[in-house]
């Protein structure tokens, strides 16, 4: 670990004393509902951090990353639906093979035939063939699948695992996602790596809006199960009467912070475990060898490394982390809504707390993570009361006003933008800066 | 008569749409492609100086409406297409004096200038929803058709009937006289010229004694007719909403790079070639079958290849092949 300068633990101090304020002058369960969410921002901000800091990577695909992490909480957790899967599982499943045997074929066909007209010949008779057979194994399927109690399920639902699995697969998820992206579009110039993972996060939560099978889609999955007790139970069970009582809270209340502080225990043992591991990752060779390569790409070349793969690699890695907390994000809110999954406050956000937080330190991109968080949230009210003062002498009938008051609203993107724009002229090394 | 039945349904539903949506998509990817010919950097804030830009035009309409003003048959935004223009201009150039310009004296990496053009795009955006809100606008008037189906069904006699919307007609149109002008320009004036030169070759440019400050000034004067234009069609032609203009850079990005970054002949190829794969993929082409087929070979099927909610994956498929074949574009782009 490196030395801790007395700048940074001021700044982390100074962050804390937003939340406790929040705490002091809002409410506890306000904190810690932000605090909750800004530790899963924190998770995001350091995989954004592998990508652009390490690797000089520029994702702007995050939200879709982030999207395929939630899905993955509902497809281990949710328990399964048996008609469903007598309906159409084992079809579906044939479907989904036939589907990537098709591609696989394609790939053969065009990685080992000779090249010529046979070859492309060749390529579109398996692109072809193979569509025809997967949509005639795929529709019936799907059909048989959102039939079954539509109002309820209409889905396959889950394997009915422990939530807590959800979050490492959620990684693998949006690592498969990124491995698709990376392959293409690495190794070409800079703008079309972002371009390609736009275009990814798109398709993603276009799917996961429109297949109802899946995941419901724009129908939601509700009800979660959770990683931690819930409130009503606490408040029927003894103990944590007692505990209220001797503590001289409300239970009522008193539970509904206990399951938050829970929810942050977890997080805050999943974060400390990601910032050590990168940290570990950071002071190694191989963290070396990634700033080298971000520095220099030519020398490090001539040093005998593989640029493409080592950007994919850093890529995988740090697409997994944002999935990795996307599940742990979906876990939090206990249901599935692909419609909430706009690029402006996940993508864009996130690239926010790395560039004002620091780029290229793990603690900065913490930091970050909660400073922006805290502001995204408070940035509204604050807001809303700013223009309520700006409005003030004026008749509270005139449209001006209301149209004042209204629009309150979209000020966090503009104090966003301009948070951007400050902090990549004047302090582009971030608030904590990279040694 | 069957034949021709079918043929009307597709052009109704598939090459008249396209057409339109193709010209806007080139007039978008001309502009992404001049930036980044011209400044070097791919903007993602265009998708909102096209959404700025109608906006104001949005406006200037409202204001001519109140006042009385139309075109009669034709849409009153055209008049206020100007308005619209200068001021996006005015802020394109703010932004440029504020933002951009800096990290061209730095010299910085072109993906700096992206993120730079990420907390622009934060601003538009957010200055937009503050000015108009997030709701649909529509604010067509005049005409609404050229020929409606039922007159193409009386003047044909045909079964199935052809609809040519005012809105479409305008954008062909316009999009012709742009380009024609912008070709001009590029090609004739010592201006246009010197805009050609700096992009091929920088420093020669700087030695042969062109002002660099000059070219990038023009260069998003035009960057902004051309997105406002762009952003004004689109909005005539379906409605106009704030965040499906941001959802428009990756089609827009996708015809700019399939025909080759920094060319603008390939920017205006590749708006079609994205605009008809789109909507011919996400076509249902069940009635062009019905009237084709025989009786007993009827499809039970839609015959859709992708529902439409899946139209950004046929800019993306295409992105991607393109990228994994000819990464410089159809047409020679540049690679940096």
């Amino acid at each position: 670990m490196s030395r801790i300068e007395p700048r940074n633990i001021l700044l982390f101090g100074f962050v804390a004393l937003l939340f406790i304020s929040t705490g002091f002058f809002q409410s506890w369960n306000t904190a810690l509902a932000i605090f909750n969410m800004g530790l899963v921002s924190a998770i995001m901000a350091l995989g954004v951090n592998m990508q652009w800091g390490y690797a000089g990577l520029f994702n702007v695909g995050i939200v879709g990353f982030t999207a395929v992490g939630g899905l993955a909480a509902v497809l281990v957790s949710m328990p399964p639906v048996p008609d469903a899967w007598a309906a159409g599982g084992p079809r579906m499943m044939v479907a989904m093979l036939a589907g990537a045997g098709t591609i696989a074929a394609a790939i053969f066909v065009w990685t080992r035939a000779p090249r010529g007209l046979i070859r492309t010949a060749a390529l579109l008779g398996v692109l072809i063939a193979g569509y025809v057979i997967y949509r005639a194994l795929f529709d019936p399927a799907r059909d048989a699948i959102e039939g079954v109690n539509p109002a309820l399920t209409g889905y396959l639902g889950g394997l009915g695992l422990p939530v807590v699995l959800a979050w490492p697969v959620g990684g693998l998820f949006a690592a498969g996602a990124a491995w698709l992206v990376g392959k293409t579009a690495l190794g070409l110039r800079s703008d079309y790596l972002a371009i390609a993972t736009l275009g990814i996060a798109e398709i993603l939560i276009a799917i996961m809006k429109n297949e109802d099978w899946l995941g419901r889609g724009v129908k939601n999955v509700t009800g979660l199960p959770r990683p931690v007790p819930y409130e009503v139970d606490l408040q029927n069970s003894s103990w944590f009467n007692n505990l209220a009582d001797s503590l001289g809270a409300d239970v009522v209340t008193f539970s509904s912070i206990f399951v938050k502080l829970s929810y942050a225990a977890l997080f805050i043992v999943v974060l400390l475990g990601l910032i050590w591991l990168s940290q570990m990752a950071l002071h190694s060779p191989w963290g070396r060898m990634m700033r080298a390569i971000r520095d220099n790409e030519v020398s490090s070349a001539a040093m005998g490394k593989n640029i493409t793969a080592r950007h994919l690699q850093v890529f995988v890695l740090g697409s997994a982390v944002v999935g990795l907390a996307g599940a742990m994000m979906t876990t939090l809110d206990g249901q599935l809504v692909p419609s909430s999954y706009n690029p402006l406050r996940f993508t864009f956000l996130i690239w926010v707390m790395v560039i004002v937080g620091g780029s290229g330190n793990n603690w900065g991109a913490v930091l970050g993570g909660f400073l922006i968080w805290w502001l995204w949230i408070q940035v509204e009210p604050i807001g809303l009361g700013l223009m309520q003062f700006v409005t003030a002498g004026m008749d509270p009938e005139s449209p001006l006003r209301e149209r004042l008051i209204d629009s309150a609203a979209h000020m966090r993107l503009l104090t966003m933008g301009v948070f951007l724009l400050l902090m990549l002229r004047f302090s582009p090394r971030g608030l904590i800066p990279e040694k | 008569m069957d034949l021709l039945n079918a043929i009307v349904v597709l052009a109704n539903f598939v090459i008249v749409p396209a057409t339109a949506y193709g010209a806007q998509l080139a007039l978008g990817a001309l502009g992404v492609t001049l930036i980044y010919g011209i400044l070097r950097f791919s903007n993602f804030a265009h998708g909102d100086t096209m959404a700025f830009g109608a906006m104001v035009t949005i406006l200037g309409t409202w204001g001519l409406q109140s006042l009385g003003v139309s075109l009669g048959p034709l849409p009153t935004a055209l008049l206020a297409l100007p308005l619209g223009i200068a001021v996006t201009a005015l802020l394109l150039i703010g932004t440029d004096r504020l933002v951009y310009r800096f990290y061209r004296q730095q010299k910085a990496k072109p993906v700096i200038y992206v993120i730079a053009s990420l907390g622009v795009m934060f601003i538009m955006n957010g200055l937009v929803r503050f000015i108009i809100g997030v709701d649909d606008q529509r604010f067509a008037d005049g005409e609404r058709f050229i020929i409606s189906a039922r007159n193409f069904r009386t003047l044909t006699g045909l079964e199935e009937g052809l609809a040519i919307r005012t809105s479409q007609g305008i954008t062909v149109v316009t999009a012709i006289i742009v380009v024609v002008a912008l070709f001009w320009f590029l090609g004739r004036t010592r201006t246009g010229k010197s805009m050609r030169a700096f992009s091929d070759n920088e420093d020669l440019a700087l030695l042969s004694g062109i002002n660099p400050e000059r070219v990038v000034l023009i260069t998003w004067i035009i960057v902004a007719a051309l997105a406002t234009t762009a952003g004004v069609l689109y909005g005539l032609d379906k409605s106009f909403k704030p965040f499906t203009y941001f959802q428009l850079l990756l089609p827009i990005f996708a015809s700019a790079i399939v025909g080759g970054l920094g060319n603008p002949i390939g920017a205006i190829a590749g708006g079609f070639l994205i605009a008809f794969s789109e909507i011919t993929v996400t076509y249902a082409f069940r009635r062009v079958a019905g009237h084709i087929l025989p009786e007993s070979w009827q499809p039970e099927g839609l015959m859709q290849l992708l529902s439409t909610d899946y139209k950004f994956a046929v800019s993306f498929g295409i992105l991607l092949i393109v990228l994994l074949f000819k990464p410089t574009g159809l047409f020679k782009g540049k690679s940096v």
